[in-house]
């Protein structure tokens, strides 16, 4: 509302408020990232001058992020699970969606909460909960199909995998449900008239249509597999992902290597979430269309 | 004709199946099947037989008992503190600004959003540690003639809770605004009320289910929280999900955690539950 009713005063005290506001948001992050260009161990100002070397350093003892293979390692890692589970929960998502909005069948309201339920488990009880099942779960397949067949699910890779996949395809099926419900379903009967059978019809128009959701999933899915740490943190075997080796290094003191990798996962995660938003933007386009 | 619809069927039978088997498969085997094993393993001992005594230790220790009770007040203080800070935020993003004012402040929202909660308490510890920003600052403007420590307190534990969390309260609340008509407001105001009576009256109620959402996630992300709670609080951050870790990595004593880790679903789901109820919204619409 631009035409705002009210004293100045007013007006000017919560302007302030929302300076502040953004201050106190955007402080902390701004600072961090600087003293990752400072050359000063201390983690800290006075400013000793501008350095990469908390990128790309050698050194041992002091090794740039780059400069560290258990940092690369980690960071890989990560790269690994959060794609896998990018793309099954991004396809779970994408069938979970058309099961709900398309189908009527006994019990769905049920399940439909079922659905939603991930949600609302803290992250913690999700991964003990995963760790508890998988360590029976695995016994047994050594038990039934020889020594070593349950193996990937120990805590692991897979594991970890499996335990974001929990809640982050709960996240990725909203997202495209919620585009599907304002489908035009006319459009598809359209297609079929004109002699595209069902599944034809479903890719070239339903799919189309939903191509930003899906995309916007997959986006959030991503980030939230990156960034997750309750969840994991209880799955990890020996290679730990990013957060976890992040949180391991935060317990016993800090480097400014870790501002430097947190500059990048600034840039990286900014630039994605800004993705999303535009992803979602398009979509209001679509719709005024 | 008959033969058509009967094939169409068998087609769309197939396809059910094919949409049902994978949505069953994800929540019986990594949600339903491990929350019932983790209830068995709540009432074993570590032979395998049945046994309360998990959960009888839990209401014996008055240790464990506190922690519990203090997670849930803390994240409760948590949630309306974000709704407090939160609000004010959402209605000047949808209500006040101007389109390109409203524009720089959502970028300048979504970014932080985004960012690892982990980066987000690091930034804290180097703002708040003994040898931090604030302390190094304090002495520079010579209002501190040494360190100061400002970690390892409830008030760093709280900062950063709310720091981590205030945009899934901002962010809901911002999307139902966004639908409340300006000219409810400005009827509002012709009517001769106050901006407090068009907070209370109008957008507020109107903004109920936006903040149903905003406070389930806060409370959820709080009650949950491990990064936050550890890092800024220190060893005797006294934190429940930090019981689970004990019991479960360092004592390796699953049965212990594991009556835990129901105890603290059991806290949430009621809690969840409460606010629905309170303020009349159901799960499925709160979750959209």
């Amino acid at each position: 509302m631009k035409k705002f009713q009210g004293a100045s005063f007013f007006k000017g005290v919560y302007y302030t408020y929302v300076f502040l506001f953004l201050m106190y948001l955007l402080t902390p992050l701004l600072i961090t990232a600087i003293l990752a260009f400072n050359d000063n161990s201390a983690v800290s100002f006075p400013w000793k001058g501008f350095t990469f070397r908390w990128f790309f350093s050698n050194t041992p003892g002091s090794e740039g992020v780059f400069g560290e293979k258990r940092m690369m390692d980690a960071i890989g890692m990560s790269l690994k699970v959060a794609s896998m589970v990018t793309v099954l929960a991004t396809l779970l998502g994408i069938s979970n969606a058309f099961l709900f909005e398309r189908r009527d069948f006994f019990g769905k309201q049920f399940l439909y909460l079922l659905m939603l339920l991930p949600l609302i488990i803290p992250g913690v009880v999700l991964g003990i909960s995963i760790l508890s099942f998988s360590h029976r779960l695995s016994s047994f397949f050594n038990v039934v199909f020889g020594r070593k067949a349950g193996s990937f699910l120990n805590p692991g890779y897979w594991l970890v995998v499996f335990g974001q996949m929990s809640f982050i395809t709960t996240l990725a099926t909203l997202v495209i449900t919620a585009r599907l419900r304002r489908f035009d379903r006319t459009l598809e009967e359209a297609a079929m008239d004109l002699g595209a059978n069902n599944m034809t019809a479903v890719i070239l128009i339903t799919l189309r249509f939903l191509a930003p959701a899906i995309f916007n999933a997959a986006v959030v899915a991503f980030l939230f597999s990156f960034n997750n740490f309750n969840t994991t943190y209880f799955l990890i075997g020996t290679e730990p992902t990013l957060p976890v080796l992040l949180y391991s290094r935060l317990r016993f003191g800090i480097t400014p290597q870790i501002n430097a990798v947190s500059v990048m996962l600034m840039f990286v995660t900014g630039l994605l979430g800004l993705l999303s938003v535009f992803s979602s933007g398009e979509k209001k386009q679509i719709r005024q269309k | 004709m008959r033969k058509l619809s009967y094939k169409t069927n068998k087609i769309n039978n197939t396809n059910f199946l094919t949409l049902l088997i994978p949505f069953s498969l994800w929540i019986f085997l990594l949600i339903v099947l491990p929350h019932i094993e983790l209830i068995k393993y709540s009432f074993s001992k570590k032979t395998g037989e049945f046994t309360l005594g998990n959960y009888l230790h839990f209401f014996k220790n008055t240790l464990y008992l506190n922690t519990y009770i203090r997670s849930a007040i803390f994240s409760l203080i948590v949630t309306c503190i974000t709704f407090l800070l939160g609000f004010p935020l959402a209605f000047f993003v949808t209500k006040m600004a101007t389109p390109k004012l409203r524009n720089i402040v959502m970028l300048l929202i979504i970014l932080p959003f985004w960012i690892s909660e982990l980066i987000q308490v690091f930034a804290w510890v180097v703002m708040m540690r003994e040898t931090g920003i604030i302390s190094y600052f304090f002495q520079k403007i010579g209002l501190s003639s040494h360190n100061i420590e400002l970690l390892y307190n409830d008030i760093a534990i709280g900062v950063g809770l709310v720091y981590t969390s205030i945009l899934f309260m901002v962010i809901p609340i911002i999307s139902t605004l966004s639908t409340l008509d300006d000219s409810l407001i400005e009827a509002a105001y012709d009517l001769g009320a106050s901006f407090w009576n068009v907070l209370t009256e109008v957008a507020i109620p109107y903004a109920a289910p936006g903040i149903a959402t905003g406070s389930i996630m806060v409370f959820m992300l709080t009650l949950g929280n491990f990064i936050s709670v550890t890092l800024l609080g220190g060893k005797n951050s006294l934190w429940f999900t930090e019981q689970i870790y004990n019991q479960f990595i360092l004592r390796f004593n699953w049965h212990q955690g594991s009556a835990f880790g129901i105890l603290l679903l059991i806290l949430s789901s009621l809690l969840v539950w409460g606010g629905l109820k309170i303020t009349k919204q159901g799960m499925a619409e709160v979750l959209k």
